[in-house]
């Protein structure tokens, strides 16, 4: 499974979401290969994807995507992520 | 690439700033006085919230500012900047901001493990506000794990 996760230059905030989701990944014991990339690539990274994690800010540019779209609110709430996740895969 | 040292000249307490680009600003600075960025670094994190929009407030009360690797970037570097007074950045759920951190990176894909580090210490939630009340370089350096000197 692989896992995207976006913000604008595709280093910082989507970084933090990399770090923590294959974080809570791992804890759920669920397999997945996770990318960090910045919006402008979201065609290209984000085709094969089944979630692409982001702030809402990027809901739009994102545009119409097979994946699943999950907006996270708090970079660093592992709970947060782990709910969302959860939801999504489950 | 771990997290960078962070010197006295990276670190600014109770800054006084007008609005979310002053902010930005000072963490800029701070980055151009630790010697990690040249003039105009702060213009271009500014310009990377312009145009996305206040996504870089990953968690209540701070901002995590950066630009690309580039021109402007002389080596990696992490600048600490609490704000006197909290500033607004326009994010629907984590505003108003007290924490700005700017960071310069030289390449993409060497600074994933800075941005561990960075989750490490921030995962702890009692971080952000204990950053925000901290009154010396020493306090801040402390709560984030870093050291002065490389």
């Amino acid at each position: 499974m692989k896992i995207v996760t976006i913000c604008g230059a595709g280093i910082g905030s989507s970084g933090i979401l990399k770090v923590n989701a294959e974080r809570v990944l791992a804890r759920l014991d669920i397999e997945a290969d996770v990318v960090a990339a910045d919006v402008a690539s979201i065609a290209e990274v984000g085709d094969d994807a089944q979630v692409i994690l982001t702030s809402a800010e990027f809901v739009e540019a994102i545009g119409s995507t097979f994946a699943d779209v999950i907006v996270i609110q708090n970079h660093f709430d592992q709970q947060e992520l782990t709910e969302k996740l959860q939801r999504s895969l489950g | 690439m771990a997290l960078p040292p962070l010197p006295d000249e990276a670190i600014v307490i109770a800054a006084e700033v007008g609005d979310w680009r002053a902010a930005v600003h000072v963490a800029g600075a701070a980055l151009v006085d630790s010697g990690a960025a040249r003039e105009g670094y702060g213009d271009e994190m500014v310009r990377m919230i312009d145009e996305h929009g206040p996504y870089v407030v990953i968690a209540p009360g701070l901002v995590l500012a950066h630009a690309r690797p580039g021109d402007r970037v002389v080596r990696d570097g992490l600048a600490v900047v609490t704000l006197a007074e909290p500033v607004p950045f326009g994010h629907p759920h984590n505003d108003p901001v007290t924490v700005v951190l700017g960071l310069a990176v030289e390449s993409v894909g060497g600074h994933l493990e800075s941005i561990a580090d960075l989750a490490n210490v921030f995962n702890d939630a009692s971080v952000i506000p204990a950053l925000a009340a901290a009154a010396t370089p020493d306090e801040i350096r402390a709560l984030m794990g870093l050291t002065e000197d490389a």
